[in-house]
């Protein structure tokens, strides 16, 4: 049996574990983690918020970029004649997409018309004998495909697939003589035609207004052959069809192309004209109608108005993100830190201002400052009038959570200021959730600013810029036609909206250490 | 309990008025147009003069109130339903709107319940991620969007329903034929989509929460299927927060959605709220700011109230 009296153990039995060595903390192998580190390592392995961060990059280089690399123009090009047009690449036209087209109903004589603006275009010299036949298929020809012929209450219905860029065809037009010569000059050099000859106002020409309507046609529009007795007979449609023109022609036959409308000396006479507005607008420009997403109401790029309109959505949105931040988090400060009646008395005054509902104030801030400052500055106003709340209360608890703690105790052992234990101990450890409160508000403020402005409580659009809600609002009583108008601002919108909502929802999780592990 | 009820009713009275006197001061301090019929202007005008629209603010602030607790009179519309008492306009306009949010709330109430749940019970399988995924894009798609999707399938593709609500004289004036119910089915779809997504979020979150508890785990024990424990234990408890959520969403019909009403062209508050602004018909828009701001409070307190009733372990104002 041992010896069993431990109180009286010899000191030679013990030994110093470490004798000579000194003792130190032992120096971190691997890097500390900290708290953002961590939040990032896991964010990175949420894959649908680094897939939505990854869109949300592209739609703001989108924003970015294409107004710069468009080098032909800027936002503030507008062509009025060209407004609500579908999509259209030169180049993507040759393999059938954006090619502009749309696909509409026509009655024969309406088929005809359209037809005959290609073959209007293409008999350059003005001798009206052009086969329909030869023009199919053309730059010029309107028409890109017969999609359906179908007889409809005994009269046939053609379902065609048109160039609505082409289909404008000719217009008359009014300019100075000077530009007529710079006209003819320029067509000589590029061999597009620009100026046609202009047509007779006579029993066969049913709508003196319309350029379009160069061939002889009966009262309805439908189109005429004249034999040499002065017979009228109808044309019907075929791919042999030849119409008869019926342009204005002086003694000798030959076509007439302008006609004197007034004005002084011989620069500047003002010329009545007729002219291919296509070519016109090649000639005004110097390219080709490029809209990879068409025109919108008003005539202006599509593609650079949506641009514009994400650039103008983020930047007020992630203003108000940020505005709301600096006052949501001083605020939710001062009232979870002193507690008591400081916290009573601003909860209450946060209570009322949570109860105005948000349109009301959006509603009179726009009624009564827009005139003085701005529609974007009331707006930004109304924005921040009430969005803090959330992220105020946010802080408050946050900050009920940690204010008795340990560290903070010890900080205020040590002399610590209050603003110093605000700002330094508590405020950093409940950065994580305010800074996800403050990401999901910008969808929110996205989503706000686009119903203000599609009720038409606010006005953002101009000239300069816009904003996507605007663009939609401007859809909205004309999209039904141009479906174009209203689904690409929409497919921003959403993506812009869904991207945001998975980012926060993936910051959310990043930030909050219990999730730790968790996922696989 | 009645003692925190009271409290917070007073409270929200208290609310209510500060936000009403705020609202009256910037809308009363705004120029008022006459309209351009000469008879009317005169007739407005002396309307104008006898309820005090001249005096200093504070005295029209006072004849405001005063009429209101009174005669409960909020005032006069002018132009969008001309000279009726402001009460009436919005009364008239509260039934469309209840209306169509009423039938997209019974619509998408089970369906949202059924899906959360059935995400909940297939955790981590397929079912779940195709719901998650479907959930996440539904709740973040914009409900203007939905509208116009609506139109675009079931009016133009396929011409199933008409573009907009149809007017009272058209459905046989009344909003309960079958006529008009079936004009209203596109605006229900589109009010659908987002409340489906955001109940089914919701249910899942909760439910998935509840599954894991401890209870679960001894009523399995005790000898409860698993259907049994799910729909005796987790489901009730999980009900405990989306009940409040459910019953506050029947309170915000009243305030309807701005947006869809204006696309459908429904005769809603909504609309009469839009309308109240472009034709600058201040008295209305007065009522209708009121009326949203109580609404808004209104369904914040039964929330609150509500989680006492259903969840008897819950005690209401207690610190």
């Amino acid at each position: 049996m041992a010896d069993k009296n431990y109180d009286n153990i010899p000191k030679e039995m013990f030994e110093f574990a470490n004798q000579g060595e000194k003792l130190t903390d032992k120096k971190f192998d691997t890097k500390p983690i900290g708290y953002f580190k961590d939040a990032w390592l896991r964010f990175k392995k949420n894959k649908a918020s680094v897939f939505a961060s990854i869109i949300i990059l592209i739609i703001i280089l989108y924003a970015i970029l294409v107004p710069l690399f468009t080098f032909n123009y800027d936002v503030t090009f507008m062509d009025s004649r060209y407004a609500k047009k579908g999509p259209r690449n030169t180049t993507l036209r040759n393999i059938g997409i954006a090619d502009g087209g749309v696909t509409s109903e026509y009655s024969e004589r309406g088929l005809i018309k359209t037809y005959a603006i290609g073959m209007g275009a293409l008999d350059v010299n003005g001798t009206g004998d052009i086969k329909l036949s030869d023009t199919i298929g053309n730059d010029l020809q309107p028409i890109l495909k017969i999609k359906k012929e179908e007889t409809k209450a005994g009269n046939t219905v053609y379902t065609a697939k048109v160039d609505a860029y082409l289909e404008v065809g000719f217009i008359y037009e009014q300019i100075e003589q000077s530009v007529y010569a710079k006209i003819l000059e320029w067509e000589k050099e590029t061999g597009l035609k620009v100026l046609y000859p202009l047509i007779n106002n006579n029993e066969y020409n049913n709508d003196p207004l319309d350029a379009n309507c160069w061939y002889k046609t009966d009262s309805k529009g439908t189109p005429l052959a004249i034999n040499a007795n002065g017979k009228e007979m109808k044309i019907s449609l075929s791919d042999n069809m030849q119409l008869e023109d019926n342009y204005k022609r002086d003694a000798e036959g030959n076509p007439i192309y302008w006609e004197y409308a007034g004005g002084g000396n011989t620069s500047t006479a003002e010329f009545k004209v007729r002219m291919l507005y296509y070519n016109y607008y090649i000639y005004k420009n110097g390219f080709e109608p490029n809209y990879i997403m068409g025109t919108d109401s008003q005539g202006y790029d599509l593609a650079l108005r949506i641009a514009d309109g994400i650039k103008l959505s983020l930047l007020i949105a992630v203003f108000v993100s940020v505005i709301n931040f600096i006052i949501g988090a001083i605020y939710g400060a001062i009232e979870g830190y002193y507690g008591g009646a400081i916290d009573l008395a601003m909860e209450r005054l946060a209570d009322i201002l949570s109860g105005v509902p948000f349109i009301v104030v959006a509603t009179l801030f726009q009624i009564h400052l827009a005139t003085k400052v701005g529609a974007i500055p009331s707006l930004l106003f109304a924005f921040v009038l009430t969005g803090w709340i959330s992220t105020a209360a946010n802080v408050r608890m946050q900050f009920y959570r940690f204010k008795n703690q340990e560290y903070v105790m010890a900080a205020r052992t040590l002399g610590a200021s209050d603003a110093r234990i605000i700002w330094k101990h508590i405020f950093p450890n409940s950065l994580g959730t305010i800074i996800t409160s403050s990401v999901l508000v910008i969808p929110s403020v996205i989503f706000s600013e686009s119903m203000l402005s599609f009720l038409g409580i606010v006005n953002l659009g101009g000239q300069e810029g816009t904003s996507l809600g605007t663009l939609l609002s401007d859809a909205s009583s004309i999209w039904t036609n141009y479906p174009h108008l209203m689904i690409f601002p929409a497919i921003v919108i959403s993506l812009l909206m869904i991207c945001f909502n998975l980012f926060g929802n993936g910051l959310r999780d990043a930030f909050n250490p219990s999730l730790r592990g968790v996922e696989d | 309990m009645a003692k925190y009820v009271i409290k917070r009713i007073l409270l929200m009275l208290f609310t209510l008025f500060v936000i009403t006197t705020i609202c009256f001061m910037l809308v009363r301090i705004l120029p008022r147009e006459l309209p351009q019929d000469k008879n009317l202007q005169a007739v407005i005008q002396a309307r104008w003069d006898a309820l005090g629209y001249n005096e200093p603010l504070l005295v029209q602030y006072g004849i405001y109130l005063k009429n209101i607790f009174t005669e409960w009179d909020f005032g006069t519309s002018w132009y969008i339903s001309q000279l009726t008492p402001a009460w009436d306009v919005i009364i008239g306009r509260l039934l469309p709107t209840v209306l169509v949010n009423l039938y997209s709330l019974l619509f998408s109430i089970p369906i949202g319940i059924g899906f959360g749940v059935l995400a909940a019970i297939k955790k981590n399988k397929w079912q779940d991620s195709v719901i998650s995924t479907l959930v996440m894009l539904f709740v973040s798609i914009p409900s203007y969007v939905y509208a116009f999707l609506v139109q675009y399938f079931l009016y133009f593709k396929l011409g199933w329903f008409p573009l907009t609500v149809y007017s009272l004289a058209d459905a046989g004036g009344s909003w309960f034929t079958p006529k008009m119910f079936y004009s209203m089915i596109p605006p229900v779809l589109a009010l659908s989509f987002g409340v489906i997504a955001g109940l089914t979020r919701f249910t899942r979150a909760e439910l998935t929460e509840t599954l894991t508890s401890e209870y679960m785990l001894l009523a399995r024990t005790k000898g409860l299927t698993r259907a049994q424990a799910t729909t005796r234990h987790a489901l009730k408890n999980a009900m405990v927060p989306i009940m409040p959520m459910i019953i506050s969403s029947f309170i915000g019909i009243l305030g309807g959605s701005l947006i869809i009403e204006q696309i459908f062209s429904i005769p809603g508050v909504g609309q009469l709220y839009v309308n109240s602004i472009v034709q600058r018909d201040y008295d209305v828009f007065m009522m209708d700011s009121i009326f949203y701001t109580f609404v808004g409070l209104l369904a914040g307190i039964v929330v609150d109230i509500s989680y006492g009733f259903i969840d008897p372990r819950i005690r209401m104002g207690e610190r």
